[in-house]
């Protein structure tokens, strides 16, 4: 196969989405001038540029706390989804009963849980936040790592047998390894849950425009300030953009072997 | 000391000896395997002994008991009756003093280590010295000619070249014995047969004792210097063909020698007389 020089392989990947989305803004520009649509009811992308810019410091302030909220949930969820389903995987019999409860729960809405958070914890105690984030993380987490810890191939598994070893050798050479990936695609669906999560049970109130994300969306729309509104969806968006890539950074890192990683070589 | 324990002493004992009377290395006695679920007898009074450095094929149509009498050996599955004895003592036994290298159809690396750390794996978990660790791998890796692929990972090798890591991985430790449940089974007939002559030369090399399941004829008989033919429903021993008058060391040459059709034509007929009573019957 003939190799091409790394710039033209980034740019025969990127180019199509890059081009697709910008001839969206242009779409979106025009639309917006040559129907009149008003202001408030969908700005220019120039104008949410323009604003985004203006507003960035005060946006800052807000995410940063949103974030923290979003990253100390996904950890809290993520520690405990990893501690029960160790425990639970151990004893076959719990992980059995728990697992379509667990499958069950997780398919609920768990963002309902926001209001019930607030008046637990306080509505403007970051707990309350973060704890939502964390129920959301926790179960992905600990479905996909019970699967990890369980769905292994039974001739590692014989090895093993042949080799004689104790089971916490075997969970720490087999099925903690296995359960990686399975650890990995949790983290990646959990990274971009978190931010929502966070951002969702902001919107319940309390909470000053200047000191959360969803708290600023949220009174910058009732107030009709879209271009800021959206200024601040955008950078929601780049919080969970940024969350998912940092996953894939630290998936890229600790398992190199891995099939999700194995690019081109 | 009191009579049951004296009887015990005496029976183990005795047991022994037979076991050395006979320089078998394994000796499978009255050895049955049902399983409860749908009570399918899977072998039934199976009587073999193996003698050292002996490369014994078990050969026979699927379902008729040549894997499982191969975990039996192994002790990855518990016999329902009789026992197997590795040098006079019990297959768990053995297990447990890890006497056993196994290579299985799936090379079954994990794909979390290099090729070298695959190598390594057994010696790792039998405390070797990282020194002893590092030379015996390489050793190893030699022995199955890939040296320059230590640094790789499992995907990144052919099929054939996994399963040649697997076989290395299997005596790294030098085990007493190697147990091959159709090693060669996923893989193309001209890769095969390479693999064939490598694992000749190999256990001319180390002298383990081999035992290994196929259900290709050519491939019992050019590699074994006894093929045990077997039959299923219920699983047993219907014949023993002495392949070790075929020369060594074995080589292309053999493939195409008389006796080797001869050992091939022999063992078919085993097989169809097997059918033809099963079918009878």
């Amino acid at each position: 196969m003939q190799t091409e020089p790394r710039w033209r392989l980034m740019l025969r990947r990127y180019a199509p989405a890059a081009t697709l989305f910008v001839l969206a803004l242009i779409v979106w520009e025009t639309a917006v001038i040559i129907f009149r649509i008003e202001n408030f009811l969908l700005p220019r992308p120039s104008e949410i540029a323009v604003t985004f810019w203006a507003e960035l410091s005060g946006i800052w302030g807000a995410s940063l706390f949103t974030m923290r909220a979003a990253v100390f949930g996904f950890l809290l969820g993520s520690a405990l989804g990893i501690v029960i389903a160790l425990a639970t995987a151990r004893w076959t019999v719990i992980s059995e009963g728990m697992l379509p409860l667990a499958i069950a729960i997780n398919s609920t809405p768990i963002v309902a849980l926001a209001p019930i958070m607030n008046q637990w914890f306080g509505i403007t105690n970051p707990f309350s936040k973060m704890s939502i984030v964390a129920v959301m993380v926790f179960f992905p987490v600990m479905i996909n790592m019970v699967r990890g810890l369980t769905q292994v191939d039974a001739g590692a598994l014989e090895l093993m047998r042949s080799y004689a070893v104790s089971e916490v050798k075997i969970l720490w050479e087999v099925r903690l390894p296995n359960a990686l990936p399975f650890l990995f695609s949790a983290f990646k669906v959990s990274s971009t849950l978190s931010v929502i999560g966070a951002i969702v049970s902001e919107y319940f109130g309390g909470l000053g425009p200047q000191d959360a994300l969803g708290a600023y969306i949220s009174q910058q729309a009732a107030l009709f300030h879209f271009s800021e509104a959206w200024a601040a969806i955008i950078v929601a968006c780049l919080l969970g953009i940024g969350f998912y890539g940092v996953i894939l950074l630290v998936e890229r890192w600790v398992m190199p072997w891995h099939v999700s990683v194995r690019s081109d070589e | 000391m009191d009579d049951t324990d004296f009887k015990q002493s005496v029976s183990s004992v005795v047991k022994v000896f037979w076991s050395i009377t006979l320089t078998s290395v394994i000796s499978i006695q009255n050895i049955s395997k049902v399983y409860s679920q749908g009570n399918v007898t899977a072998l039934s009074d199976i009587n073999l002994e193996i003698a050292s450095g002996e490369f014994v094929s078990l050969l026979g149509p699927s379902g008729c008991g040549k894997s499982t009498l191969l975990r039996l050996i192994g002790d990855l599955i518990a016999p329902s009756a009789g026992m197997v004895l590795v040098n006079g003592r019990s297959a768990p036994e053995a297990r447990q003093s890890r006497d056993y290298g196994m290579v299985f159809q799936q090379a079954t690396l994990y794909d979390w280590r290099t090729v070298s750390k695959n190598v390594q794996l057994p010696l790792e978990i039998m405390n070797y010295p990282a020194a002893q660790r590092e030379t015996r791998t390489r050793e190893m890796l030699r022995l199955v000619q890939l040296e320059d692929f230590g640094q790789h990972y499992p995907w990144q090798l052919s099929g054939g070249m996994q399963q040649r890591v697997a076989i290395a991985r299997a005596l790294a430790f030098a085990p007493k014995i190697l147990l091959m449940d159709e090693p060669f089974g996923a893989l193309d007939e001209m890769t095969r047969e390479r693999m064939q002559l490598e694992l000749l030369r190999i256990w001319g090399q180390t002298q383990t004792t081999v035992v290994f399941v196929t259900h290709s004829i050519p491939e019992a008989v050019f590699l074994s210097t006894r093929v045990v033919v077997m039959s299923p429903r219920p699983g047993r021993i219907t014949d023993i063909v002495d392949t070790s008058s075929l020369p060594t060391p074995r080589d292309f040459e053999t493939r195409e020698a008389p006796l080797f059709f001869q050992k091939i034509t022999e063992v078919r007929e085993c097989l169809r007389r097997d059918e033809v009573r099963g079918a009878s019957s």
